[in-house]
């Protein structure tokens, strides 16, 4: 009944197919899903919120003196993706991430790229997340890039594109494990039918892959968070709470005998790896910002003499620039000798004084993103903008043209989602999650952010986001019959889409 | 364990604790000023009970029965009222959430969102007896769950002995004030009995029917053995510090007898004389007198603690053997 008047109509529905008939494998779900009552329904999503209260999942809200704390809107329906579509996303962040691996060693060694003609020179100069202060350093192994969290959207012909790359702190990788704590609780017998595969590893994994990169045996690890008061302090807290590290604050620890060192209880105790979620101009105050009270003075100098590892790696923010990111698929073939397996969403560089004057002209169609923010902050949706908000992005798309980038205009997938007794179309995107360790490994699932507002494009939960938790399925073999137990409730569902 | 851990955890439970016993008095009051409508109970030495008369002045002025318990109970600006207890005891909890259990977390949590629920009604203070019996039923149900779900390991020692010498600093607190009002000169003693006054007194501290059990009919001199020295009362000052001290060399790990600290050596101190004392030394001392030395003592042992375990030590160059370096290292410590 919740499908009756659901509409599929103009995009690429990840639980309906274009003949608005449940897909292969959401068709248990969606039999599921029909044969609750909109109160049961209801109810459902009601005690999954309340768990996600009073576990305490939740993030500050900024500028609130009364430290209110908010949980992430969540809704209940999950978002399915299937084996074989899961190991074409999985090949193609494998294959991403190396490249940007070696394409941070590059920029900071050799400049092989450059040389090559393929990178200019001004590009990375230019970029604010560029560090000059990181030229020459060899992080242990070559790993720059330990955590990335790259986001991922589906185009209306149902084809993935990477949208960016998240190099510097992705965050959001505590919601997918609590999600799927509750959504255990919330459909348990779809949850087991479908097989979907397990997220619990991700901590142990990142546990490895920050041991991996140690310059002793046996190390001590640390995750480093600037502090309580952080929006994302609940995550770094349930990190180390799940690896068994201790958090610390930049107060926690100081620089002794060439070693970074933590004060406890029983004097100084060494630490080897710093899973640091500060960012860079943060970490050390004699090399960076000497304002900052959140990094530890003469760090910097513990990393350049190889006694400590910094995960991520500090001038890694490069590749996160979103100048940069147009030039990822031939960095690929530079590298790799291998066309990207994920493609790019098309993308101005409104730096091209051709490409700056087309964004000019068609900016009412057009996404404008600045090339070093995130959180989509710093952003203009073209067609939903006011024309003030147009002529003012011009202006500064003149005054600036390196710092934006324009992108057309995408037609994100939709998820079905609980809007009050409804059930309606979400945009939705995939924040999937990469460890680089001794190997690449990409978490089977992610964070699909969700935009409850209707229409919109934006998932940020700065912006009015929600999440749901991301189902990916086993292996690629014909998922359970629909037609078993569920069967009754299957011939019900009925859709009234344009069946384009 | 990071000196800023056990610095809040330490505190945590020492807020939780102290958000207690001003339910406690408070409460213990309020049914006073049932029994004696003309002005048996006062409300003034409650402010003194937690140190802020002067604050209290300058802010409300008059000591009436209103203006105390919106002090004592939902004053933000207040630094002892429950409400900003209970604040600062979630913040602190909430600073090191990757240590303590889910379940106390939770707990703190739920408290902190009771009181503030009760803030913005005026139930609270109309029933008041059932608000402080519930800030009462939160606190021991954090020390429960915190026995219960915690491993008894350094941490777990800390939070204990926050909890311990702020319950012996509160309980003594308590007796000063009333013993003070009751019996203004030690030459008082053994004179004019109120029941009501000291029955009072010792159920504010739940001492009311162990006390009873233990001696029987009410006298001052009896009264302040039990709340001042008994041994098996939980609430009791020699019991506090005694548990305290254990908790201070489970930490340190120096055999109890000896001191590696000036925390260890002042607490040790203090427990060996309460351990020997007399009722009626104490008195003939004078029992203010002898309160307020042992309160100097305890902000003494407070201060070690804060320098020994959590005060965030000089960077720059350092002796390369540190004096607690030496210690053996615990079999219970995190690393």
């Amino acid at each position: 009944m919740h499908f009756d008047s659901y509409d599929t109509a103009g995009f690429f529905d990840e639980m309906f197919d274009a003949q608005a008939r449940p897909r292969p494998e959401t068709a248990l779900l969606a039999g599921k899903l029909d044969a609750l009552s909109p109160t049961e329904l209801r109810a459902r999503q009601i005690a999954a919120e309340r768990a996600l209260l009073t576990r305490g999942i939740t993030f500050s809200v900024y500028g609130d003196a009364a430290g209110t704390e908010k949980i992430f809107p969540f809704d209940i329906i999950p978002r399915v993706i299937p084996g074989s579509d899961w190991q074409h996303i999985e090949r193609g962040l494998k294959q991403r991430v190396h490249a940007l691996n070696l394409f941070i060693a590059d920029i900071y060694g050799e400049r092989r790229i450059v040389r090559a003609g393929i990178v200019p020179e001004s590009l990375v100069a230019s970029a604010a997340s560029y560090l000059p202060a990181c030229t020459g350093m060899k992080p242990p192994k070559g790993i720059f890039c330990h955590v990335v969290g790259t986001d991922l959207v589906r185009d209306r012909d149902g084809q993935f594109y990477v949208l960016e790359d998240n190099l510097r702190c992705p965050s959001g990788v505590s919601y997918v494990l609590e999600n799927r704590q509750v959504m255990k609780r919330t459909f348990p017998q779809v949850f087991e039918r479908l097989r979907v595969r397990p997220v619990d590893i991700y901590p142990s994994k990142l546990l490895e892959t920050l041991q991996n990169v140690s310059p002793t045996a046996s190390p001590t690890v640390v995750v480093l968070t600037p502090g309580v008061h952080n929006s994302a302090y609940f995550e770094h807290s349930f990190l180390a709470q799940q690896m068994g590290v201790e958090l610390v604050e930049g107060r926690d620890l100081v620089v002794r005998d060439g070693r970074v060192h933590m004060r406890t209880t029983r004097g100084f105790q060494r630490v080897d790896v710093i899973y640091r979620r500060i960012d860079d101009s943060f970490l050390d105050p004699k090399v960076f910002r000497p304002d900052s009270m959140l990094g530890v003075p003469g760090l910097m100098d513990v990393y350049r003499a190889g006694r400590v590892a910094l995960a991520n790696a500090p001038g890694t923010g490069i590749a996160d620039d979103k100048v940069v990111y147009c030039y990822v698929p031939k960095m690929i073939e530079y590298y790799l000798g291998e066309k990207a397996i994920l493609p790019n969403v098309p993308t101005y560089r409104c730096e091209d004084p051709k490409e700056r004057a087309y964004v000019l002209e068609n900016i009412a169609d057009l996404v404008v993103k600045a090339a070093n923010e995130s959180g989509g902050y710093g952003m203009l949706v073209g067609p939903q903008a006011s024309a003030d908000a147009r002529e003012d992005f011009k202006k500064r798309i003149e005054a600036r043209p390196r710092e934006y980038i324009a992108q057309p205009m995408l037609g994100l997938s939709r998820v079905p989602t609980i809007v009050d007794d409804a059930v309606e179309g979400r945009h939705v995107d995939l924040r999937p999650y990469v460890l680089y360790g001794d190997d690449i490994f990409v978490l089977p699932g992610g964070l699909t952010r969700v935009a409850l507002r209707r229409g919109s494009c934006v998932v940020n939960s700065s912006q009015g986001g929600g999440s749901k938790d991301t189902w990916v399925l086993a292996d690629t073999e014909t998922p359970p019959n629909p037609s078993g137990g569920q069967s009754q409730s299957q011939s019900h569902i009925k859709i009234n889409g344009s069946g384009a | 364990m990071l000196s800023r851990v056990a610095d809040a955890i330490y505190w945590m439970s020492r807020y939780v604790e102290r958000a207690e016993n001003v339910a406690r008095f408070v409460d213990v009051n309020l049914h006073l000023a049932l029994d004696f409508p003309e002005g048996g109970a006062q409300w003034e030495p409650l402010v003194a009970t937690t140190g802020d008369s002067e604050m209290f002045a300058k802010r409300y002025g008059e000591a009436s029965r209103d203006n105390v318990l919106q002090f004592l109970t939902f004053d933000r600006e207040s630094p002892n009222s429950i409400i900003s207890c209970l604040a600062l005891a979630r913040e602190n909890a909430r600073s090191v959430r990757e240590i303590i259990s889910s379940e106390m977390w939770e707990q703190v949590n739920y408290a902190y969102l009771m009181v503030m629920d009760a803030a913005k009604s005026r139930m609270a203070l109309e029933s008041s007896h059932d608000f402080f019996t519930q800030v009462k039923q939160a606190s021991h149900l954090f020390v429960g769950t915190t026995y219960l779900t915690m491993s008894h390991t350094e941490s777990w020692h800390f939070a204990r002995m926050g909890r311990l010498l702020e319950r012996a600093d509160k309980t003594s607190r308590i007796l000063d004030v009333k013993y003070f009002l009751l019996l203004p000169q030690p030459t008082d003693v053994g004179t004019t009995l109120d029941a009501l006054h000291w029955g009072a007194l010792l159920r504010s501290a739940s001492a009311f029917e162990m006390y009873r059990k233990r001696h029987g009919g009410i006298t001052p001199s009896k009264v302040v053995e039990f709340i001042m020295l008994d041994r098996k009362f939980p609430r009791s000052v020699r019991y506090c510090l005694n548990k305290a001290e254990r908790s201070l060399h489970a930490i340190t790990g120096a055999s109890l007898g000896t001191w590696t600290n000036g925390a260890e050596r002042e607490l040790g101190r203090l427990n060996a004389e309460l351990s020997y004392a007399e009722t009626k030394e104490i008195l003939a001392r004078g029992l203010h007198e002898y309160i307020d030395d042992l309160q100097q003592r305890l902000n003494f042992v407070s201060q070690s603690v804060f320098d020994v375990f959590f005060a965030m030590k000089p960077v720059e160059p350092e002796e390369p053997q540190q004096e607690r370096r030496s210690l053996p290292p615990l079999a219970t410590s995190r690393s």
